[in-house]
């Protein structure tokens, strides 16, 4: 060995104190750092530490049940599973997601699209990939639960309709909130949940919706779950009682069939809605699960408007019915007097210009009064009265009765209709009225519009001497808007004779649908939809007709009042609507005279136990009708009033 | 060469007490972290590499430390041969080329090459005569290390090669470094640091990068990193107790068995365990300087602060880390973190101090 070392025993103290102090330093330093996270901020750690193992898993809220006035069924739910995908691991995400696509068999390109549309969302935050899952998905998820560790599925509550579009229109349908609903809901709603979209559902979704539960479980850095902590079980949303009689929205259903059109029946003395159809309606079972964009856009571009709701959002001509309101008008105004007389050859000239009466080249109504002009629906007998009342006198009084403005029902997006006036022609069109117009708009043609569910109201509420009730299909709605208009009893008695004359007195245009024994009153119209020449310039040949019928019994204070329209159809609207509307009175007061004396019936608006023979059940849910006292929601008082 | 074979009351008791105590709280918390997971029985696996760390430590106090370092050139040259190799036919494990098998094991050449320029640095120090250290020495001595450094770095294996700086840095000092090259040092040091950023890798700048923005990278270092902190400030000043530590046993914290395994030790015992562990740390360091305090000879001395040094950084960048206040860098904790080639070492450089301990009053 070298002697390289020499015995250098020249060791530098001072340094090698300072060395230790360095040291003391250093580990004080450290254990100063550990004060500051395990004292100092522990809590917040803490806090961090328990989100970090704890994975949320929501159980989600069935919505309330819609049942009819009778506690029957109308709209519920049936389980299904959502499968989820766990996006905590992106490099999993990125290597897993063909064999996903391909196992659940869904298109990869889509499941891309759909995992950048979601990318702003929390990493933690499952997303549902497949709405309903089959066996086979169910089965695929089981199987690779060791290989593929991201997919869960989540037990969901699917909305079950009636089939076949029944009462579609009312009712709505629900779907998955859109990316602007998640926004404005201040993290209340999470995407692939599910809301009301139209009709009573989207109505009154904050009572339909219940509130989700939360399955608190365990889970390690992947993701397993390796136990479980709580759960919070889902509070179901809250069951909603219609005015709806199921088995009058069956005939009102049957009676429109295959036909375009709308049909709505109320109790004017209470508002109540009894029955609502619209055709075509979709089958809003289509859509509780996801409809595809392509469906979608099908269904928005179908040339019968199936999304349109025909009751609250048709606006059409009245056509002859607005007979009815210039009669009141007449009557009130006294202009002309009661006791003017028309003579009718089948056409009239006004402002120089020829006016036909319905029966023109057939036949002449000759002298008319009031009355017979109503029963017969004599054109030139209105023409006269509307040109000496002026456009004036005919908006004040169609805007008194309840047209030109929303009925007010439970209904989302209901049209208002339109009553022409001066200004409105002023204010649109930048001219002055033409007077030759209010000749038009005399019987119902021209520019005056309205919905269905309008003339229900409008004629029910002039039956019920200037009583007008809020439509509205919850029966619990607290509140129930009420329009008073003071007419005078010669009026309402004047007006509704000539109502029922036209159902019983010979001559009269719905004289073909006399019910035996029930005061049955109404009103047929027939409103052009165009010219003759428009029609023959499109090539159409001869001009269609929207066909209403609106009918309404007892005479006075009537129980119930239904309007219907068929659209575009070749006959008269005594003839294409009257027989809807006179199957609905008709099955109304078959089922009351039905009804054994004492028994709790729909009129003491209480429900009722099933009247009569068993009839086709709307839903297998018979426990439900055994038991009413469950169905009524409970309605708290801020939403009560809610009609818009 | 060995004149008078030192007896059993010469050894450093104490240090073997402290060292046994690291060892032990490490066994325990590595059994803590793994049970009931794929990785169980690994506390096992850890304790045989001590076993065998405390056989090569005896064996290696028994060799004159002079004699050791009497071979520094070849040792210096087998280090470096051992580098190329491992660069050229090296096992690629996590991403890097770190590993040679040695008897069915993988070792981690660097670990040992650590060790080596521990005694080249000693022998070369103890060999300048003056008192104060020349710019010429300065010199020689950065290369010594800078070669042997280059080539860790190609690996890549950044913590083992920053491990080698602090080596050459209290080496200098305590052979004289002088003031104004220090200053000149650090000068370019910082000058030189934008330039090192370029030789960076990518995952090594992310590292740093989310080590300064931790917010920005929530789920690659910077989670590593904001998991651990959850585990250290979660267990609080009494800790959630052995085995129930949920950052620690449900994987939250990153590999807990090994580099992080003081973030799962605070998380299951607390500041009190931490208390605990930082203060046999700074127990056994500061037996390390008062060894080479009493070293017989320059040399020895040299060579104790070269495991001094080595064992203080481990500690300092491992447990900052743990606790966020530097960035991830692969440093393993000595004795307590798993690992084979890192516990030998840890084991080879005390055996080193304690050869120099039991030579105390040789001749």
């Amino acid at each position: 060995m070298s002697y390289w070392f020499r015995n250098d025993s020249r060791l530098p103290q001072e340094r090698l104190a300072a060395a230790s102090y360095v040291i003391v330093g250093m580990l004080a330093l450290l254990l100063l750092g550990f004060w500051k996270l395990q004292v100092i901020d522990s809590d917040k750690y803490g806090v961090m530490a328990e989100h970090n193992r704890v994975r949320s898993i929501p159980i989600i809220a069935p919505r309330g049940r819609m049942l009819d006035r009778d506690g029957r069924v109308l709209v519920d739910n049936y389980p299904s599973f959502s499968v989820l995908l766990l996006r905590d691991d992106q490099e999993q995400v990125d290597k897993n997601l063909p064999a996903i696509a391909e196992g659940l068999g869904l298109s990869l390109d889509d499941l891309k699209e759909q995992l950048d549309n979601t990318k702003a969302l929390p990493k933690f935050q499952p997303i549902v990939i497949k709405p309903e899952a089959t066996p086979a998905d169910v089965a695929f998820i089981e199987s690779h639960r060791r290989d593929i560790p991201l997919l869960e599925m989540l037990m969901v509550h699917r909305r079950r309709y009636l089939p076949g579009g029944f009462m579609a229109h009312a009712s709505g349908y629900v779907g998955e909130v859109s990316e602007q609903q998640i926004e404005a809901s201040n993290g209340k709603l999470r995407p692939g949940d599910i809301a009301g979209k139209s009709g009573l559902e989207r109505q009154y979704n904050d009572l339909l919706v219940g509130t989700d539960g939360m399955r608190r479980v365990i889970v390690n850095s992947v993701g397993k779950e390796v136990g479980r902590l709580t759960q919070q079980e889902a509070i179901p949303g809250k069951q909603i009682q219609l005015t709806i009689d199921y088995d009058l929205q069956d005939v009102a259903e049957k009676g429109l069939g295959d036909k375009r059109g709308a049909v709505i029946a109320l109790d004017p003395r209470t508002g109540e809605v009894l029955a609502f159809a619209s055709h075509p309606a979709p089958d809003p079972n289509d859509f509780a699960v996801r409809i595809s964009k392509e469906e979608w856009q099908q269904l928005n571009e179908d040339k019968e408007h199936p999304l349109l709701n025909r009751v609250t959002q048709a606006q059409l001509a009245p056509g002859s019915v607005f007979k009815i309101i210039m009669s009141t008008a007449m009557l009130e105004s006294k202009t002309p007097p009661e006791s003017f007389t028309a003579f009718c050859p089948g056409y009239g000239v006004f402002y120089g210009q020829m006016h036909k009466c319905w029966v023109y080249g057939k036949k002449s109504h000759g002298a008319v009064s009031l009355h017979r002009a109503i029963v017969e629906s004599c054109d030139v007998f209105f023409y006269n009265v509307g040109m000496r009342m002026g456009i004036g006198t005919i908006s004040k009084y169609a805007k008194m009765l309840g047209l030109g403005a929303k009925t007010g029902v439970d209904l989302p997006s209901e049209e208002a209709g339109l009553v022409p006036s001066e200004e409105w022609v002023q204010r649109v069109y930048h001219h002055k009225w033409y007077p030759g117009s209010t000749i038009s708009v005399s019987i119902g043609q021209g520019s005056v519009m309205v919905t269905p569910i309008q003339v229900a109201y409008v004629i029910g509420g002039i039956a019920s001497s200037g009583v007008f009730k809020q439509p509205h299909l919850l029966k619990d709605l607290q509140n129930v808007g009420e329009m008073r208009v003071p007419l005078s009893e010669d009026t309402v008695e004047r007006v509704t004779q000539g109502m029922y004359g036209v159902v019983n007195e010979p001559g009269g245009t719905g004289n073909s649908i006399r019910i035996q024994g029930v005061e049955f009153c109404g009103k047929s119209g027939t409103a052009q939809m165009m010219s003759y020449a428009a029609a023959s310039r499109l090539g159409l040949g001869k001009g269609k007709n929207d066909g209403w019928f609106v009918g309404y019994a007892p005479r006075r204070d009537p129980e119930i009042v239904v309007a219907a329209v068929v659209e575009d159809t070749s006959e008269h609207g005594g003839t294409a609507a009257g027989p809807v509307v006179r199957d609905i009175v008709k099955a109304y007061y078959d089922k009351k005279n039905k009804k054994a004396p004492g028994q709790v019936t729909a009129e003491n608006g209480k429900p009722g136990t099933e009247p009569g023979p068993a009839k086709k059940e709307p839903a297998e849910e018979p426990k439900v009708a055994a038991k009413p006292e469950q169905a009524a929601a409970v309605l708290p008082a801020s939403e009560k009033n809610k009609t818009d | 060469m060995v004149k008078d074979a030192p007896g059993a009351r010469d050894y450093d008791w104490w240090l073997l007490a402290i060292v046994a105590a690291i060892c032990a709280i490490g066994v325990l918390e590595i059994y803590s972290a793994t049970h009931g997971s794929a990785l169980a029985g690994m506390h096992m696996k850890q304790i045989r590499w001590l076993v065998i760390g405390f056989v090569l430590m005896f064996v290696l106090s028994r060799l004159d430390y002079h004699v050791i370092m009497d071979q520094a050139p070849w040792l210096y040259i087998a280090a470096l041969t051992a580098l190329m190799a491992v660069l050229l036919v090296g096992h690629t494990r996590f991403g890097a080329k770190r590993w040679i098998p040695v008897l069915g094991e993988f070792f981690q050449v660097s670990e040992f090459v650590k060790l080596i320029i521990i005694i080249v640095l000693a022998r070369f120090f103890s060999e300048v005569r003056t008192d104060e250290l020349s710019l010429q020495d300065l010199i020689k001595a950065g290369l010594l290390v800078g070669v042997p450094l280059v080539l860790i770095l190609k690996q890549p294996d950044l913590g083992t090669a920053l491990v080698l700086m602090p080596m050459l840095i209290v080496g200098a000092f305590l052979a004289g470094l002088q003031w104004k090259h220090a200053a000149v040092i650090v000068m370019i040091g910082i000058l030189m640091l934008p330039v090192g950023w370029h030789f960076l890798k990518p995952y090594q700048k992310e590292r740093v990068t989310s080590f300064l923005h931790p917010e920005e990278d929530a789920k690659g270092s910077g989670y590593q990193v904001l998991q651990s902190k959850i585990a250290v400030g979660s267990g609080g000043f009494w800790g959630k107790g052995f085995g129930n530590g949920t950052q620690n046993q449900l994987g939250y914290i990153p590999v807990r068995y090994s580099d992080f395994i003081m973030s799962a030790w605070a998380e299951e015992q607390g500041f009190k365990g931490v208390l605990v562990a930082l203060g046999l740390y700074m127990a056994l360091l500061l037996r390390l300087v008062q060894n080479a305090q009493r070293a017989k000879d320059r040399a020895g001395m040299f060579l104790i602060m070269g495991v001094t040094a080595a064992l203080g950084f481990h500690v300092l960048v491992n447990v900052a880390m743990v606790i966020g206040a530097m960035p991830v860098t692969g440093i393993p904790l000595p004795l307590m973190s798993y690992g084979g080639s890192a516990t030998l070492f840890v084991f080879l450089a005390i055996g080193l101090v304690m050869n120099v301990r039991l030579r105390r009053f040789v001749n």
